[in-house]
């Protein structure tokens, strides 16, 4: 008898540590139509589907220059609230919307995983793409409001740091699909996290120097803080674009290899949870 | 070289029933622990097997056990079994849907399944769009579907509507495009399921055509259908499926034979079938064949007139309630029949217990037949027996050796046509017969 080679081998257990990264390029073809996909679907709805880009972080920057700025007087580092507030709050989202669509990944694609086998991976990260543009159409708009307060005369001291900004969408991108990715794969099993998640998420941003700088967070906690693989993102965004905010190499550098140790359990989780999870959902 | 292409092996699912998710909690943490320790898994244990007309004793079961089976290439085999005997299950692990619980799946070359045509199809997307969105989810590269997109769209027929959204396509358009992607996705192996239900017959045709094509070209394909007919056309040797176990394997017919005749199972012939009352607004209560007398038999001589008997009951007066029946001889359905289908909608019937006695056509050619019926409200089927019944038309007895209808002759049908002859004398001179 001769040794046998097979191109695929289907056993209860796969290895572990097999990220099966081959395959999401194997499909790339497939993830960029996910993304073509979710824009005619936005498109094809209504004329408000893509205004709400951006209403929605005006609204929001909006009402938090009201409630934080001016009632509770929270101090934004004599920057003029409303760009300091918009410059968070459009990082924030991307991070935050990621995280809340790839959340849901084995939820809402139960049909389609339920019929045909593609590198699952390929839809979260499609997720994060199609965000993705529309954090740079928000981020646009940041920039149209940025000028025009140079132009008035604020206080802006941009620096060389704001070169910075493609690794910091790296790392929004790969924090939000990192913890997406555990999430859905542990809500799919344990259901009944699924509502401790939109929670946490809310909690998570006050945690995180998106409405206030993490200047003014007291002495004690500012370790605490700095845990949060988003502060110094988000601290490093404001520094690099407006000139106010901590900024350390080595605070990064920490959120770098946050972000690549989640990611890495992410997918690890997720691999391992795709392969069962149809008999559960 | 060895041309075996997908070797199965002790394969086995295990599903837990009922509730899944609460409790998963405390169930993984004790499985950790016997894990520690040093244990078997203490749910691995238990289990039933498939019986679904048993109740089980435990929340977990055997949906497929230990199965092992080999496919040669170009192999194409056909998957038999009742609803629930594991079919979709072993595609799903073949597909790589879900993983086994034991055992392992070994295949050599690309491999698509068609769980389902048109998976992913997106109503707002164009025909073109989803053509590329379909392919790429069923495994080409965006290349390969631009070279195939024209022939795809001529296959399917919609040619002209290749820039329509597909929300605007109708039902019909929508199976064929799906299917015209997957029959153009040439892999080594190809995995079918009951896709062929849907759609008009003359497409059926064309895809099994099509089909027929893949295999003499030398790919392997698995199929499963409940359409006994195509699974003769298409199939070289089939495997039969009893409650998660394979119990036969063998050339088609033979395997059919079994299947049909339900010999390898507990399965017996069924002329009378009553079904316990449930809950809801309608429902089947009683059915059986008879004889003419009235009288339920197995088996009907050819000649005899076979009747059906239908008793249901409905409990709240209702428009538009009916009651349908689809009659198959050896698996390949004949006829479906509405009792409305002589009346004009809106139907109205009071609530009350329903018996109607229908006499099935006089032209039963000998062979196996079964009866599925169900209660029908408007676009919907509810209280679906498939197959519920059976029975037998012999011509055994008789010698139709001589005749046009004997069994194994081509046709469906018997029909005992009478020939209006005109009969013209030869002119003189010519020869007679002595």
């Amino acid at each position: 008898m001769k040794s046998q080679h097979w191109d695929s081998i289907i056993t209860p257990q796969a290895r572990l540590l097999d990220l099966k990264l081959g395959e999401i390029w194997q499909y790339r073809d497939l993830m960029f139509l996910f993304v073509k996909r979710d824009f005619a679907q936005l498109y094809k709805q209504t004329v408000l589907g893509s205004l709400w880009f951006f209403i929605q972080p005006l609204l929001t920057t909006i009402i938090f220059t009201v409630v934080f700025g001016n009632m509770a007087g929270i101090p934004t580092d004599n920057i003029p609230p409303m760009l300091f507030y918009l410059a968070g709050i459009t990082n924030w989202n991307y991070f935050a919307d990621s995280l809340n669509k790839t959340s849901t990944t084995f939820r809402d694609n139960q049909q389609l995983f339920g019929k045909v086998y593609f590198s699952r991976l390929v839809m979260p990260i499609a997720t994060v793409l199609f965000n993705l543009v529309k954090y740079g159409i928000q981020t646009l708009l940041f920039l149209l409001i940025y000028l025009y307060f140079v132009w008035k005369g604020a206080p802006i001291a941009p620096n060389a740091h704001a070169l910075l900004f493609p690794v910091l969408i790296l790392l929004l991108a790969g924090l939000g699909l990192g913890f997406g990715l555990l999430i859905t794969a542990i809500t799919t099993k344990y259901r009944d996290l699924v509502f401790l998640v939109q929670f946490g998420i809310q909690l998570f941003m006050y945690a995180t120097p998106v409405i206030y700088p993490l200047s003014e967070v007291p002495r004690e906690y500012r370790l605490l803080s700095l845990l949060n693989p988003l502060t110094s993102v988000i601290e490093t965004f404001k520094y690099g674009f407006i000139g106010t905010g901590t900024f350390e190499w080595a605070y990064l550098a920490y959120s770098a290899a946050f972000t690549v140790v989640l990611l890495f359990l992410g997918v690890v989780t997720f691999n391992r949870m795709e392969r069962t999870f149809m008999d559960t959902v | 070289m060895s041309d075996i292409v997908i070797k199965v092996e002790d394969l086995s699912k295990q599903y837990r029933l009922g509730e899944v998710g609460t409790g998963t909690l405390y169930e993984d943490i004790n499985r950790a622990w016997h894990r520690l320790r040093g244990k078997q898994d203490p749910y691995l244990r238990i289990g039933d097997t498939n019986d679904r007309t048993k109740r089980g004793n435990s929340a977990y079961v055997w949906a497929l056990r230990d199965l092992s089976f080999e496919v040669r290439h170009g192999q194409v085999l056909g998957v038999v079994g009742k609803n629930g005997a594991g079919k979709s299950t072993l595609l799903k692990l073949l597909s790589k849907v879900t993983a086994p619980t034991l055992g392992s799946i070994r295949t050599r070359g690309r491999i698509a399944s068609l769980l389902e045509v048109g998976t992913g199809f997106h109503p707002e997307l164009t025909g073109r769009e989803n053509i590329y969105l379909n392919g790429t989810i069923l495994g080409m590269t965006k290349r390969e579907v631009r070279q195939k997109l024209d022939e795809i769209a001529e296959f399917a027929g919609i040619t002209r509507y290749l820039e329509t959204p597909t929300k605007r396509y109708s039902s019909g358009m929508m199976v064929r495009l799906g299917f015209s992607i997957a029959a153009h996705l040439e892999p080594e192996i190809l995995i079918v399921d009951e896709v062929l239900a849907v759609g008009d017959a003359d497409f059926q045709k064309k895809c099994i055509g099509k089909m027929g094509e893949a295999s003499k070209s030398g790919r392997t394909i698995l199929f499963v259908s409940h359409n006994m007919g195509s699974l003769q056309n298409l199939c070289d040797s089939a495997i039969l499926l009893e409650n998660g176990m394979l119990t036969y394997a063998g050339d088609t017919r033979s395997v059919i034979d079994r299947y049909l005749n339900g010999k390898a199972g507990a399965e017996e012939q069924r002329n009378q079938v009553s079904f316990p009352e449930v809950d809801g607004f309608a429902q089947l209560l009683e059915v059986n064949v008879e004889d003419a007398e009235g009288h339920a038999r197995e088996t009907y001589y050819y000649e005899d007139r076979v009747f059906l008997r239908i008793r249901y009951v409905l409990r709240e007066s209702r428009r538009n309630v009916w009651v349908k029946f689809t009659l198959s001889r050896n698996g390949e359905p004949l006829f479906t029949s509405y009792d409305i289908d002589e009346e004009v909608l809106p139907v109205k019937r009071q609530a009350g217990e329903y018996v109607a006695r229908i006499a099935l056509p006089d032209l039963l050619k000998a062979g196996v037949f079964s009866v599925s019926l169900s209660l029908v409200e408007v676009g919907r089927y509810f209280d679906e027996k498939v197959d519920v019944l059976k029975f037998d038309v012999d011509d055994s007895m008789s010698d139709t050796a001589d005749k046009g209808y004997r069994m194994d002759k081509p046709g469906i049908l018997r029909s005992s046509l009478r020939w209006e002859y005109q009969t013209h004398p030869i002119p003189a001179g010519a020869s007679e017969m002595d």
